[in-house]
């Protein structure tokens, strides 16, 4: 299908972000942001609502102008003059976006093709995100995992090189989300860019192979989803709750732990061993004669790594 | 292969399509388009239908003498006599159940009750003394020939039907184009379109285009009831009478265009709607006369679309009348669309 590859890698990045920055009449949505995201790979915007994940993804789509900074999407700025090539190349799927209701799923895919000049027919497109046996029903009809199949397959009509997903999971159940992964899975495996956004941690690594973990519009840790988890210092992570007032600076020093936090109702240790962090913190709790209520332990995640930087979980508004 | 461009794969026809489907799957929106203007004629042709001369009922007085104003009357064509009791004679009048009530002067002559301030009654009235003094013996001095034939054309319905269609192309060409466009904007669809190379004349000239379609079934339906139901006809030019419809379709759709290129919710372009569209349904002759209204207002009358619209079709179908005699309204008409237009075209907000 491609022409022989020329053995050169292709070294320019997908995306090329220098300095960007949004104000809005009383808040400062993106305060500074670089970023490159290579081609081929598959890159999460990780954060909290009102991280600026949303306000970036939509100046890189074109749909926003930055105040300040440099974007390259493609090799290309967006100036207006050949913004519609560039379209020509990308994939987009915007978060709540309604397509209309008494529209069946083949129409919808047959007006989102119109738009390109190339691309799959939309049988192949149905058939690519497995919504064959809906060709005829109407939007109204489909189930949320199917509608974010179809908005999926709208941003695939053109086999875009390059794919922004903003928040593609949210509100799903559990097996329509491991589908949608399956398919940005496909799309990688094809060669293409994925740009996404995320609150999920789960969600990032399983299908990024790099974050950016964004917070208050700036990026405040960038690498591979088990590089940041690496950053804790250790991967590991104890919960545990007790009954009466702990002295925590002392288990703070037991051997083989890294941090310790409070959380809502209990705290938790971030520790290297837990084999040997789990024993010296009881024998700790008997010493203080504090009785333990809870414990559970479990690997680091992003999740891990958001609250150790910030102190606040990324549910927290 | 998939370089190839049928028109069925062009992004306006596409866009048309998907407009004209999601419009036909409503059926509350193929409704108020098509068979409520069908049912509001129907409706109003039957209650205001002509059907002959009116007939009064005159109440006659039970009593001595009464027998012989009864066959006076009964002589006049137009005169439905009732007999009355004399106690139930007052309840008569004041329920409208006869026009006017005659009380046999034996002797004497007869006394007639009546409301003076209705033309109905008064009408009634006339007719009785005139019955009454042809029967006492009066002969006609001038004997005037009546000449009695109804002209078609002149008839309420005939008035009714212009009004019905313009005021449907108002409200499909307001209804028709802002409603889906403040819905895709809230929805965001319109954002999600601007992110594909589709160019944004093809999007707003795909629900022109639409519109364009619904308009022939429309005029069709209620120009075509008109004539099969109350043998409406189109005296003057039909090319002249497409065009005022074609015109009148065309500006309503970019008056809708206007008041859906800002409002970001149906709540909103709701309320402008029917900002829009009440003083048009109030001042523009749809149902009587804009002509009933007094001289000071008659600037604002003359120049809204909707009337340049109703005296447009009017001069055509009842006088007549050809394109250069409705040179002015076109022109008025004209006017809004282009002015209308052009501002939706500054203002339209996509996201």
């Amino acid at each position: 299908m491609s022409a022989p590859a020329p053995s050169v890698p292709r070294v320019d990045p997908a995306i090329r972000v220098r300095g960007l920055a949004k104000r809005y009449a009383d808040v400062v949505a993106v305060n500074g942001v670089d970023l490159e995201i290579r081609a081929g790979e598959c890159f999460g915007l990780l954060g909290p609502n009102g991280a600026g994940k949303t306000t970036t993804i939509e100046i890189l789509e074109g749909l926003n102008r930055p105040d300040e900074g440099d974007v390259q999407v493609l090799g290309q700025r967006w100036t207006g003059g050949a913004d519609r090539a560039l379209r020509e190349r990308l994939g987009i799927q915007l978060q709540e976006t309604k397509l209309q209701e008494k529209v069946s799923v083949l129409e919808t895919i047959e007006l989102f093709r119109s738009f390109y000049r190339r691309g799959p027919d939309p049988d192949e497109v149905l058939r690519r995100v497995a919504l064959e046996e809906k060709r005829n029903a109407w939007v109204v009809k489909l189930s949320g995992g199917q509608r974010q199949r179809l908005s999926l397959a709208c941003a695939l009509v053109n086999d875009p090189e390059l794919l922004f997903l903003d928040e593609p999971t949210t509100g799903l159940d559990p097996q329509s989300r491991r589908q949608l992964w399956d398919l940005i899975d496909e799309f990688r495996d094809r060669g293409g860019t994925t740009l996404l956004t995320t609150h999920y941690m789960d969600e990032a690594e399983r299908l990024c192979d790099r974050v950016a973990i964004m917070d208050h519009g700036r990026v405040i840790a960038l690498g591979t989803p088990a590089e940041l988890i690496a950053s804790l210092g250790a991967e590991h992570v104890v919960e545990f709750s007790v009954a009466g007032t702990l002295d925590v600076a002392s288990v703070e020093r037991l051997l083989s732990v890294r941090q310790v936090r409070q959380e809502a109702g209990g705290f938790a240790l971030i520790v290297v061993e837990p084999h040997i962090a789990i024993p010296a913190l009881l024998a700790e709790l008997a010493r203080q004669n504090v009785e333990l209520h809870r414990l559970t332990t479990h690997h680091a995640t992003l999740e891990d790594v958001f609250v150790s930087m910030t102190g606040r979980t990324l549910r927290d508004e | 292969m998939s370089e190839r461009r049928a028109l069925a794969a062009t992004p306006l026809w596409q866009l048309t399509r998907v407009r004209m489907v999601g419009f036909l799957r409503e059926p509350e929106a193929v409704f108020w388009v098509f068979a409520f203007p069908v049912l509001m004629a129907l409706a109003l042709g039957i209650a205001f239908r002509s059907s002959g001369p009116p007939r009064s009922r005159i109440g006659v007085v039970d009593g001595p003498g009464a027998a012989a104003v009864i066959t006076a009357l009964q002589a006049a064509h137009d005169l439905e006599v009732v007999r009355v009791a004399s106690s139930d004679a007052e309840a008569a009048l004041r329920r409208g159940r006869i026009a006017v009530l005659v009380r046999p002067g034996d002797p004497g002559a007869p006394v007639l009750t009546f409301d003076p301030t209705r033309a109905e009654t008064r009408l009634a009235q006339l007719a009785t003394v005139e019955a009454l003094e042809h029967a006492a013996g009066r002969r006609d001095v001038v004997g005037a020939t009546l000449d009695t034939r109804v002209r078609a054309g002149s008839r309420y319905i005939d008035f009714l039907i212009p009004g019905l269609i313009g005021l449907n192309l108002l409200g499909t060409g307001m209804w028709g184009i802002g409603f889906p466009i403040a819905t895709a904007r809230q929805q965001k669809l319109l954002k999600r379109m601007l992110a594909t190379p589709m160019r944004r004349s093809d999007y707003l000239l795909s629900h022109m285009l639409a519109r364009l379609v619904w308009l022939v079934m429309e005029v069709v339906a209620v120009l075509g009831f008109g004539m099969l139901a109350f043998g409406v006809q189109v005296r003057g030019s039909w090319l002249a009478f497409a065009l005022v419809n074609l015109l009148g379709a065309v500006t309503f759709s970019a008056l809708g265009l206007l008041v859906a290129s800002r409002a970001r919710t149906i709540e909103a372009v709701s309320g402008l709607m029917n900002v829009t569209m009440m003083p048009m349904w109030l001042l523009s002759g749809s149902f009587f006369s804009a002509d009933r209204f007094p001289t000071a207002m008659q600037w604002l009358v003359q120049a809204l679309p909707l009337t340049a619209v109703n005296n447009a079709l009017r001069a055509i179908m009842s006088e007549g009348a050809g394109l250069l005699t409705v040179a002015t309204p076109l022109g008025i008409i004209v006017a809004w669309g282009v002015a209308s237009f052009f501002a939706a075209l500054a203002l339209f907000r996509w996201e």
